[in-house]
């Protein structure tokens, strides 16, 4: 007994750099899995509000390029607005609201809800983006998060009132796209390299494909609605031992300033998933 | 100034310095990727005790990975040469110097010599820490070797420069 003790005192240091060490290391795995880590609400909530202050004070430089975003987006919605359009018919009268179904009868699928970043890296390997809004108003995981301009990433931790998003510029960060002149799907990936470039793989190589190319979100995803911008085909690499085309994707949306975005909630997406996840029995 | 207040101010500055400059400033290429906010950890008082070095080590690191989202990610690194640092240090200085409490290493109670190579020892050491981890998570051999070199070689830059910008009063010495 009188030897154990000695033994730990003697290696004390040593058994503390251990035990941080071992800390560390359960740490790491648990938030690179499930991105739900100890004390993160908490943590969250005050990175957050630092990150709050400081975006605050960075908002007024870029006051200019924000507002020159919205004045297009208020133009490109303005342009679909309902009374631009006029009917054959006028005994009709047709109302915009935003109600679970439209005047044609159909359910409504997504939301919208819009949101300040106040936090983004683009240098690291495992970038994320934090967003002043959480489950208080309505954030959950797995929403999808668009920007004006393209796709951004999804909700991976949603705290009361501060947010948490896995950037498209994330090692892990996996989202079916498409081509949008032949509806060919691949996923989209990063390779860690450029902030500006994303990768989509799995193309065919029966599919035509030219620089410039558009490519929108697919219509297999959970979250992401359909055809939204991703970006363009900036490279077409062609690997001599695949029947696949990697093609080189210029985003849509400039990471570098991101100032506004939009939370996207699929009504239907834990239906989708808890289906999708049952393997099917045989009949 | 009282060294716990000192070192508290540091702390809270080297993490915004990190977070808020560093980490937002367009990155050259992959492999280069400026850090520098561990050279609070070298900067730490030559009388540290040793669990507290640790001790703060993890929480330094720690704290920026809340901001980074990368929970440990750099907590580990950080824990690893706090343990080496006072290995390195008994190695590098002359007994009379190691007793000196409150003294911090640096150009000035080190000597240039001595200092740049306990800098470049813990820099490569948290260097290869860092994007090991990264690398078992993705990556190949080349990454590995082209980001230890890139950082580590931006990490010595800023470190030198700010070791030549910032005037860190010895009191020891001028008593001697």
């Amino acid at each position: 007994m009188r030897n154990i003790l000695l033994f730990i005192r003697r290696y004390f240091t040593f058994i503390c750099f251990l035990i941080l060490q071992i800390l560390c290391v359960i740490l790491l795995s648990r938030s690179s899995k499930s991105h739900e880590t100890i004390f993160s609400t908490t943590a969250n909530e005050v990175t957050g509000k630092v990150n709050q202050q400081y975006s605050g004070v960075r908002q007024y430089f870029s006051l200019r390029e924000t507002n020159r975003l919205l004045t297009e987006e208020n133009a490109r919605l303005r342009n679909e607005l309902t009374n631009n359009y006029i009917d054959t018919a006028s005994t009709q009268l047709v109302t915009t609201d935003s109600t679970l179904r439209d005047s044609l009868g159909r359910m409504r699928k997504y939301t919208f809800l819009p949101a300040h970043v106040i936090g983004n890296t683009i240098t690291l390997q495992n970038n994320f983006l934090t967003i002043e809004r959480g489950s208080a108003q309505g954030v959950q995981k797995g929403m999808a998060v668009t920007s004006p301009q393209g796709i951004v990433g999804v909700v991976v931790e949603a705290g009361p009132n501060i947010s948490r998003i896995m950037s498209l510029l994330h090692r892990n960060s996996k989202v079916s796209a498409m081509l949008k002149k032949d509806a060919v799907t691949g996923s989209l990936e990063w390779d860690g390299a450029d902030p500006s470039y994303l990768t989509l793989r799995n193309i065919p190589k029966s599919s035509v494909i030219k620089k410039g190319d558009t490519v929108l979100t697919s219509n297999y995803s959970a979250n992401f609605p359909s055809r939204l911008m991703v970006g363009t085909v900036a490279d077409i690499l062609s690997e001599s031992e695949s029947n696949f085309f990697s093609l080189t994707i210029k985003t849509g949306v400039n990471f570098f300033n991101i100032q506004y975005v939009y939370l996207i909630e699929n009504v239907r997406y834990k239906e989708q998933l808890s289906l999708e996840q049952t393997t099917p029995t045989r009949q | 100034m009282n060294p716990i207040i000192k070192h508290s101010i540091r702390f809270v500055l080297f993490i915004l310095l990190q977070v808020f400059v560093l980490n937002t400033i367009p990155p050259l290429h992959q492999f280069i990727v400026p850090y520098i906010y561990f050279l609070y950890i070298l900067w730490l008082p030559l009388g540290i005790s040793r669990i507290w070095l640790l001790l703060l080590a993890f929480i330094f690191g720690l704290t920026l990975d809340y901001f980074t989202g990368t929970i440990g990610l750099h907590a580990a690194p950080c824990v690893a040469i706090a343990f080496l640092r006072p290995f390195l240090l008994k190695l590098l200085l002359a007994q009379e110097t190691a007793e000196a409490g409150y003294m911090e290493p640096g150009h000035k109670s080190m000597g240039w010599a001595p200092f740049i190579t306990y800098a470049v020892l813990l820099t490569l050491l948290h260097h290869s820490y860092l994007v090991l981890i990264e690398w078992l998570q993705f990556g190949n051999f080349l990454y590995f070797m082209g980001k230890v070199a890139g950082t580590s070689a931006i990490s010595l830059l800023l470190m030198l420069i700010a070791e030549l910008l910032i005037p860190r009063r010895e009191k020891q010495r001028a008593v001697k």
